[in-house]
């Protein structure tokens, strides 16, 4: 139905009695899903998957394209104290193979309470079923490629298992497992998210191999013990998803075995991988205020410091929240080196550093 | 009238001066510390209530002019339904929201950046206009344009000339066109009449007032008439008076701002070095508030505290009642005055203001507790001769003209 009916054409025409607001505006008073001016879901349900993690299934609302690939993450903005704060979280569902198939229409996102992260305590605890939040499309490279090679090794911890999790729903949703080894660390058995479901898939399929380690009773895992575990390692494919020591010692451990190319990492915070920036002035022209940087200082935490007002979201990259107007000058995108400088380039701030003088419109 | 000297008028030491500036800032800072849940509430509950007039209205319009019977009453209700959804927008709404009152929220549909508001003047345009040159330059002769928007006599300092006699006659015309004035209130026309006017700046800002304005009219006496089918004049006429009501209405609000008895104005001596404690100082004395029930202030966008929207222009309006009263303890404890009265009362004195002035200085006597000094006429200034923003009214341009730049 959605081919046939020329719904952008229908917006405009639709504007002309609404402007300057967008019929959207109007159409959230009947249903808050029913605007495609930000990305947004419904909390369908809340699951409780531990004493501290739950998986919140999500309707999106308009403009939500259903074509995440397993393994990547969302960003989900939601409203604490009536401001919106930005985080980012692996999808866990499988991709559906069609939107419309009924029930069909949902994402799922699962969430672990950290001891002092307040928002995703806020995810876990303090969401009923029904609230409006805010969503980023889905994004990450750290996905099942298509076809999927013939052996893979998952090595994961904690709440890491999510997108790895979405990846194995895939394959067992399309019932065929290639050679997979699944490597699972958590600190109790209580504490292990989605037990009873590895374990079903486990003993549906020979293919997939589970090693489970409870660390506050076995201690963690030994790179050197891989060979023992899983003596084929080096000709596997294998996606690492876990706390940032963990990945740093597995880095280290396939670089030295020079298979770092058949390596796939899954971090959750910002990864500095590209060059730093040069010194420079930051100019930020509303104000008329200027602050000094060092090249390593995002341009978001520069514009802070000199006590701008600058909007900022999940301050890794994903929400666009913190998006300003470069207007003149140079940025380099941190993550990967990417160079921004045309005038009056929209750039996200908490990722970029200034190369150099610039400019920005706030 | 201008007084040469805020400090001395107010018998303050620079050190009290200074004091008040540390008082009003804390007060910003406890409101900044206490925004909440609740305030995103209230700016979340008045969008839904304007947008649900706004659809009650034009429904009412559409379907209640069909029979002969329930026509009349049809198009009285509807016309207020739409009266009322252009007030709430354009004052508690676009206003508030444009001076970045709602920006905490992190909210990109509520945010100055990008709200658009249902009036014919752009939202880019007004922010210049409103949120930089008349916040920052509040009643300095010269500098804020807003005194007398360019075509009425407000202040004794003012020229007059023979032109000036038909001042009432502008005022009533002034008021019922009151948004196409705004529309046309950045573009200086002042300043184009003198020729100081960056062409390129000139045209750029006509078409958008252009494409604005035929938006706003299309949508009123074409588009919705047309729906309306055979009472499409009874459409046009109840979106006409809807559109004329809110006109008076917002003109009313607005004189009361800065035109009362005891709202004063200032040269441009006293802006000069001016430092963040006597800019506070030039706001309270500046500006008049209005007193009334909390359903006047939500109509009045909240500007019925005037003095504390000066104040804390980017603070959310909800919190100016709560404000007000800490605001006029200092007033007290300094010794400063604060002006208020009745909606009417205020009014009321702007008028006259209007009606003495249209006649030379001679042939009246000021309102004003101090005689006027002599009249000499003051050149408007532009951005590149203005001081730069202060960040706290509200951000204002996303223009790249060279004028713009400069500020």
């Amino acid at each position: 139905m959605s081919g046939t009916i020329p719904w952008e054409r229908v917006r405009r025409a639709g504007s002309k009695l609404t402007t300057p607001l967008l019929p959207d505006d109007y159409l959230t008073l009947l249903n808050p899903l029913w605007s495609s001016r930000e990305l947004r879901g419904r909390i369908e349900r809340v699951e409780r998957e531990t004493d501290d993690a739950a998986t919140l299934v999500i309707r999106p609302g308009w403009g939500w394209r259903y074509d995440h690939r397993p393994g990547q993450y969302v960003g989900i903005g939601v409203q604490v104290d009536g401001k919106f704060q930005w985080r980012s979280y692996s999808v866990s569902s499988a991709p559906r193979r069609s939107a419309m198939k009924s029930g069909g229409r949902t994402i799922a996102i699962t969430v672990r309470a950290m001891p002092e992260g307040f928002i995703s305590s806020h995810l876990v605890n303090g969401l009923e079923p029904g609230t409006i939040v805010r969503l980023a499309l889905p994004e990450g490279d750290f996905v099942l490629p298509d076809p999927p090679p013939e052996k893979l090794l998952f090595l994961v911890a904690g709440s890491g298992v999510t997108p790895v999790m979405a990846i194995l729903r895939t394959l067992d949703r399309r019932g065929s497992m290639p050679d997979v080894v699944l490597h699972y660390s958590s600190p109790t058995e209580e504490r292990m998210l989605f037990r009873e479901e590895v374990e079903r898939l486990d003993e549906k399929y020979d293919e997939l191999q589970v090693h489970k380690l409870y660390t506050d009773t076995d201690g963690m895992l030994e790179l050197a013990d891989l060979d023992d575990l899983c003596p084929d390692w080096r000709e596997r494919e294998t996606y690492a998803c876990g706390p940032g020591p963990m990945l740093d010692a597995i880095t280290e451990h396939f670089e030295a075995a020079d298979l770092e190319d058949s390596l796939h990492l899954e971090r959750f915070s910002l990864e500095l991988g590209g060059d730093g920036g040069e010194a420079g002035v930051i100019t930020f022209r509303n104000t008329g205020k200027t602050v000094e940087t060092d090249g390593a200082t995002t341009v978001l935490e520069a514009g802070e410091e000199a006590g701008i007002g600058m909007p900022f979201g999940c301050r890794m990259g994903i929400c666009h929240t913190c998006t300003l107007t470069l207007v003149s000058g140079k940025v380099r995108d941190l993550r990967n080196g990417d160079e921004f400088d045309s005038p009056n380039e929209p750039v996200q701030t908490c990722i970029t550093t200034a190369v150099g003088d610039c400019t920005l419109d706030i | 009238m201008a007084i040469s000297d805020v400090q001395e008028y107010t018998h303050l030491t620079d050190e009290e001066i200074d004091q008040l500036g540390r008082e009003l800032d804390a007060i910003r800072a406890e409101i900044e510390e206490s925004r909440g849940d609740s305030d995103a509430a209230y700016i979340n509950r008045l969008i839904r209530i304007q947008r649900y007039l706004a659809v009650a209205g034009r429904l009412t319009l559409l379907l209640g002019t069909r029979s002969r019977r329930t026509r009349l009453p049809a198009a009285v209700a509807g016309g207020t339904l739409l009266a009322l959804h252009k007030i709430l927008e354009n004052m508690e709404i676009g206003h508030n929201v444009m001076h970045g009152q709602w920006d905490w929220m992190n909210d990109p549909e509520i945010h100055s950046s990008n709200w658009e508001w249902d009036t014919a003047q752009p939202a880019e345009q007004w922010k210049h206009s409103h949120n930089y040159v008349h916040h920052q330059f509040t009643n300095v002769l010269g500098y804020d344009n807003d005194i007398g928007y360019g075509i009425l006599r407000m202040a004794r300092e003012q020229k007059w000339s023979p032109f000036t006699l038909g001042q009432p006659v502008y005022n009533a015309l002034l008021a019922s066109l009151f948004q196409w004035g705004v529309a046309l209130h950045d573009l200086d026309i002042e300043r184009i009449r003198k020729g100081e006017k960056d062409a390129k700046e000139m045209k750029r800002q006509l078409r958008q007032i252009f494409r604005k304005g035929r938006n706003q009219v299309l949508k009123d006496y074409i588009v919705y008439p047309a729906l309306s089918g055979r009472q499409w004049r009874t459409t046009i006429v109840a979106n006409a008076a809807a559109n004329l009501t809110r006109n008076l209405w917002a003109y009313v609000i607005i004189f009361c701002g800065h035109f009362p008895d005891g709202a004063m104005h200032f040269t441009e001596e006293e802006i000069e070095d001016e430092t963040r404690a006597e800019w506070y100082l030039r706001q309270i004395l500046g500006a008049a508030n209005f007193k009334g029930g909390r359903l006047l202030h939500i109509m009045s966008g909240n500007l019925g505290f005037q003095i504390e929207h000066h104040l804390y222009p980017d603070l959310p309006s909800n919190r100016y009642a709560e404000i007000s009263v800490k605001v006029r303890a200092l007033c007290e404890k300094y010794d400063i005055p604060y002006t208020t009265g009745p909606l009417h009362k205020q009014y009321g004195q702007a008028l006259r203001t209007i009606i003495k002035l249209s006649l030379p200085n001679g042939w009246t006597s000021s309102d004003q507790p101090e005689p006027p000094t002599s009249s000499r006429p003051r050149k408007r200034r532009s951005d590149s001769e203005r001081p730069s923003r202060i960040q706290e009214l509200g951000a204002w341009s996303r223009g790249r003209s060279k004028e713009r730049q400069a500020s």
